[in-house]
């Protein structure tokens, strides 16, 4: 098929972007949305152009580098990531236009790629269980009661893309931020840490400029993974217990 | 370097852990929207209910109005308890306000830019809950002046309420006014009810529907119960 | 880039290990623990650790590293450490646990690990990671991984590949991902304790030498493009596995072999080359345009049904297929195991039946995997319970219902055994480099097992390495830190600047990824399933003219100082070019069939793999011989004292 691509240019950090127009021709239904990229950018290379630049690496869906808005939709048309997203999704002629993730936490580096080490940051703050290595009880010291266990690995399953606070009219991170927390706060193991985890991440997330929650559910929607919306309501439970629990 | 993020060796920057405060968070501001919000719902239903005496004749609705003026005696002196809700309320509606200014001025700056490619995105209660809350804000000014100070009244009669109201909504615009307001309202509680139940963590996938309903269930039940009232002026069963 | 003859190795000293304790296998672990020496806790802030990759067994190291005191630089080429490619793994992880009370000890799961090697393991390393496995589990618990647990809220496990206990622990499909993200958190936090300085988006270069010991990496900021050294007093890499000399692999699109080649040519010695896992059920490709392959779980196997029609070229959709014309040739050749035979053989005898023209599917690479026995059987629920998330995978990418339309497979390469040679302190031959994870050779002999490499890449990562680095710390003589000024380091740092501008100044005709798929193409054809001497010599004819090709007619677009990925895949096709060379002179020069290495002219009379233990029972461990000079071959002789060769049978 051929189609008419859209792309957002940015030549760096500090550079000024516009979409530009490519058209490329002879596209399969079985490629991949980057394999469609990477067909134009062999084009682009071969006629003495900038590629396109883009972050991917696993383009299985687990890793969560890629990040592309296509047609207004985090991660485009379907429930996945885009590195999963096939050509078959569109049709002959179509027009597509492809964004990077806009949010001020997000700066785009260079054309379709953003910065988003705001999310290390906020998993840096807390987003972890202090269990020194050789420190660890017998793994069946602490049996956790399948629910709990469920929910967890439900939470748990949040790969890092940045989709959410793509779609966010807002830039918020509170999923992404909630995703975390109530994998962690769930578990036994997680408990001694449970409040100030909840009221550092929070604070970190604030302080690298996401904004704030509005509970438009965009999110969710754009969530590759299917991280629910209560994931939300949950933290802010944790957040509004951690309150009261820790005095300052 | 190009990024803010990262030192000149190339690394990420190790900000210190910011403060935690309740105040200073977006979670915080929202559980002030939340609380304030709710404050001002149950104000909403106790009001409808008053409002609705308006079908039971200027006797009984004009006797009402004295008594919120009397409610709390004789532990409180005259109108004692009327001004605690009043400044109750004025804090609700400020701290309403002033939060859901500073988040909208944060999320606003959070996302800058808007993508090239747009497309409808949340349900119209949602996207409309900045500009709703300014048209309810306007006309509660508007309804302080009409029906409590009087000023825009034109044929006020103090403490003749139910005249007052009928003076009200014999005129187009009071109705339009009025109307428009209502409805803004109801959209307003009707993701301000659910989403309040969000941020203070009453929300769970379980019990999502049952929220749903209950915020769908205010919201139509408010506006229709005020806007019963310039209806029943406008059709001729209250005059 | 000179036309010496690459074939024409020269066989240098035998290697020994001379880090490996003797005694009773059970008791060498905790012997070499109490022999090496240790770093006072008051003097490990002094020291700086390099560790590359973020990985597994990186980020395992790195959060242990800096937990214990010293201070670590580490680096990784993904945008966040969480990214890195032990991710993608789904299986999940061994442990010795005997939680089902089936029998399973550590001895077993040491004797299963040498025997699924192939018997090209060391006996002392294997048991280690027995020893450990269960430790891993314990120490993964504790950081919050959510494993699959029971109703009683204890841990799941299953059996895995093949193998007669449930040993395998696992977190739905993504137990890779899970691992991972608590190596990832516990590196989080010593990056908030200021004991781990990270930095993403940086791609190793080079290895800095100096006075014969590892002092440093040289480093390109792939944001900025700026060149830098850093230096430490220790350099460990976990950069993982090279599978994507092939182009089309499992591997991420960016994994690359850069760390582990460059240290190779500034000494360390790499090991056995030529083992690659081949894994057997890959989604097919598609065309032209494909970019990278994606594994489905083998478990997939344990129901389905391989078959490919008897006729060649039969272009009948699966279902017109009559039953008596379907040739189930697993069950065919191996009636006992039928289609769960090990790995390579599945793999191999996929590869036979294309390459007799009967695959199926767009270009005929590929083969039937036939679920509709065994939706008769269970009924499409409990396939669907058993197996419902890898069907939906294979819809997502091929669109296709494997519940009415068989599946299709064909094997990729996953995972390489070989890897750069390591003591038993997992140091290689230049003193203070330490390979870890998919980047060393140590574990896994001539194939792997299946749920061994996560066991593998945190055992390294949290236990042995953080233990055995302290002896080299404390006895090495490694006086004040080097500098860029240093002459070595400066000699690095223009050697890498002069490489990045000779790829951006050629402005040929040819785009890097052309180049890399026709390495690929070479390498999938005469190094991959199975190999013959004449079609090595083949490749290694070839090799060298794209190389040469390469430098006269690559177009890298742009220049160096700006984020541009059209050169971080030049230059990693540099290395890769160089790789491929060694991978084929090893697989030549090693002319027995085990595990994954499958030499046409080594078969018992069945077909099978056949090994030839007096001539090759030793690890393969490469010198580089200088630029366009042949590589000098090192033996280190393996001595199975506990578990006695023997050869594998399936039939």
């Amino acid at each position: 098929m051929k189609l008419n691509l859209r792309v957002w240019r940015q030549r760096g950090a500090d550079a000024p972007g516009a979409m530009a127009t490519y058209e490329v021709d002879n596209i399969s239904a079985d490629m991949s949305f980057l394999e469609m990229l990477d067909t134009l950018n062999e084009e682009l290379i071969l006629r003495g152009e900038d590629p396109v630049a883009f972050d991917h690496d696993c383009r299985e869906g687990i890793c969560g580098a890629c990040s592309l808005v296509i047609n207004g939709d985090a991660h485009g048309p379907e429930r996945t990531t885009t590195c999963q997203l096939h050509m078959r999704s569109f049709a002959d002629g179509d027009t597509i236009d492809i964004e990077p993730w806009r949010a001020s936490a997000f700066p785009v580096i260079k054309d379709l790629v953003v910065d988003r080490s705001a999310f290390d940051r906020i998993i840096q703050a807390g987003g972890y269980i202090s269990a020194p290595t050789g420190a660890a009880p017998e793994a069946h010291a602490a049996p956790v009661p399948k629910p709990d266990a469920d929910f967890a690995f439900e939470h748990a399953e949040c790969i890092g893309c940045g989709a959410c606070v793509a779609a966010c009219p807002n830039g918020s991170a509170m999923l992404f931020t909630s995703a975390k927390v109530n994998h962690l706060n769930v578990l036994p193991q997680g408990a001694p840490e449970r409040e100030t985890r909840v009221l550092d991440m929070v604070a970190t997330m604030d302080a690298e400029g996401f904004g704030g929650c509005t509970l438009t559910g965009e999110c969710a929607t754009a969530c590759p993974k299917g991280i629910p919306l209560p994931s939300i309501a949950a933290m802010n439970r944790q957040w509004l217990r951690a309150n009261r629990k820790v005095r300052r | 370097m190009a990024l803010a993020t990262r030192t000149d060796n190339g690394s990420a920057v190790r900000k210190p852990p910011p403060k935690r405060s309740f105040w200073g968070s977006t979670v915080g501001k929202k559980v002030v929207m939340a609380v304030s919000g709710l404050l001002m719902l149950g104000y909403l239903v106790a009001h409808v209910m008053g409002n609705l005496k308006v079908f039971f004749g200027p006797a009984e609705f004009n006797e009402y109005g004295h008594w919120l003026r009397t409610m709390g005696a004789p532990v409180l002196h005259q109108e004692w308890a009327l001004w605690i809700v009043r400044v109750v309320l004025l804090a609700a509606v400020v701290a309403h306000a002033v939060s859901a200014y500073q988040l909208s001025k944060r999320d606003i700056k959070a996302r800058p830019k808007k993508y090239v490619h747009q497309r409808k995105r949340a349900s119209y209660a949602t996207r409309t809950m900045r500009w709703g809350g300014i048209i309810v804000a306007l006309f509660i000014v508007w309804h302080i002046l009409d029906l409590t100070t009087l000023t825009v009244n034109e044929n006020a009669q103090p403490g003749r309420p139910y005249e007052n109201v009928v003076a009200t909504f014999s005129t187009w615009y009071g109705n339009v006014i009025y109307i428009t307001a209502m409805l803004a309202i109801g959209l307003h509680i009707r993701h301000g009810f659910w989403s309040a139940a969000q941020t203070l963590g009453v929300g769970s996938a379980s019990r999502d529907r049952a929220l749903k309903a209950i915020a769908n269930g205010l919201a139509l039940v408010l506006t229709a119960g005020f806007i019963a009232v310039p209806v029943a002026v406008m059709t001729g069963v209250v005059s | 880039m000179s036309s010496t003859d690459y074939t024409q190795y020269t066989i240098g000293d035998p290697l020994f290990d001379s880090k490996a304790p003797d005694g009773p296998i059970a008791e060498r672990w905790d012997r070499r623990r109490f022999e090496a020496k240790l770093v006072n806790p008051a003097n490990r802030r002094k020291h700086t650790v390099i560790v590359v990759g973020t990985g597994l067994a990186g980020g395992a190291a790195g959060a242990t590293l800096g937990e214990q005191g010293y201070h670590v630089e580490q680096f990784c080429y993904q945008d966040s450490p969480r990214r890195a490619h032990s991710i993608a793994a789904q299986g999940g992880i061994n442990a010795a646990k005997n939680y089902r009370n089936d029998g399973d000890s550590v001895h077993r799961l040491f004797y299963d690990t040498v025997k699924g090697g192939d018997f090209r393991a060391r006996e002392s390393n294997v048991h280690r990671l027995a020893q450990i496995s269960v430790e891993i589990i314990d120490q993964c618990v504790a950081q919050g991984v959510p494993f699959a647990r029971e109703y009683g809220g204890l841990l799941d496990t299953r059996s895995f590949g093949g193998v007669q206990v449930s040993r395998t622990f696992y977190a739905r499909g993504q137990t890779g991902q899970q691992l991972l993200l608590g190596a990832y958190q516990a590196l989080s936090r010593q990056i908030a304790a200021g004991s781990v300085n990270i930095h993403p988006r940086t791609e190793m270069l080079d290895l800095i030498v100096i006075d014969g010991r590892a002092r440093g990496i040289v480093a390109r900021d792939l944001v900025t493009g700026e060149v830098s050294s850093h230096f430490a007093d220790a350099v460990v890499l976990a950069s993982g596995g090279y599978g994507n000399v092939f182009y089309l692999s499992t591997n991420a699109m960016n994994s690359n072999a850069t760390a582990i080649w460059r240290a190779h040519r500034r000494g360390a010695y790499f090991a056995n080359p030529c083992f690659t896992q081949i894994h057997p059920t890959c989604i097919p490709r598609t065309g032209e345009h494909q970019s990278k392959l994606t594994l489905m779980s083998e478990s997939l196997r344990n129901d389905g049904r391989i078959w490919v029609p008897k006729a060649q070229g039969d272009q009948r959709p699966a279902h017109e297929i009559p039953e008596d014309e379907r040739d189930y040739y697993l069950e065919r050749i191996y009636p006992s195991f039928g289609n769960l035979v090990p790995r390579d053989i599945a793999s191999r005898a996929a590869k036979n039946v294309c390459d007799e023209g009967r695959g199926v599917g767009p270009g005929g690479q590929g083969v039937y995997l036939d679920f509709a026995d065994a939706v008769a059987r269970m009924g499409r629920a409990k396939v669907e319970e058993k197996y419902g998330n890898l069907f939906d995978m294979y819809a997502q990418i091929t669109a296709e219902n494997p519940y009415e339309v068989p599946m299709r497979i064909y094997p990729a390469v996953h995972y390489t055994m070989g890897g750069l040679w390591v003591d038993y302190d997992l140091q290689t031959t230049v003193p203070g480099l330490f390979a870890i994870g998919e980047a060393n050779f140590s574990d896994h002999g001539a194939n792997r097992l299946g749920a061994s490499a996560l066991m593998q890449g945190l055992g390294d990562g949290y236990f042995v390495l953080p233990s055995t680095i302290n002896d080299y710390l404390a006895r090495a003589p490694l006086g004040d830190k080097p500098d860029a000024s240093h002459p070595e380091a400066a000699e690095v740092i223009a050697a890498t600047e002069d490489r990045l501008n000779l790829l951006l100044s050629v402005d040929g005709d040819r785009t890097p990824d052309s180049f890399h798929r026709e390495l690929g193409e070479l390498m999938w054809e005469f190094c991959g399933m199975a190999r013959t001497e004449q079609g090595l010599r083949k490749a290694l004819d070839r090799i060298p003219q794209i190389r040469e090709e390469f430098w006269r007619r690559i177009k890298v677009p742009g220049v160096g100082e700006e984020f541009n990925q059209s050169l971080e895949k030049a230059n990693r096709i540099v290395d890769y070019l160089e790789l491929a060379e060694l991978m084929c002179v090893d697989a030549l020069h090693r002319s027995e069939s085990c595990g994954g290495h499958f030499r046409e002219e080594s078969q018992t009379p069945d077909g099978e793999a056949a090994r030839r233990d007096d001539e090759f029972g030793y690890a393969a461990a490469w010198e580089f011989g200088g630029s366009g000079e042949p590589p000098v071959l090192h033996k280190e002789d393996l001595v199975f004292e506990y578990v006695h060769p023997t050869q594998r049978s399936y039939a």
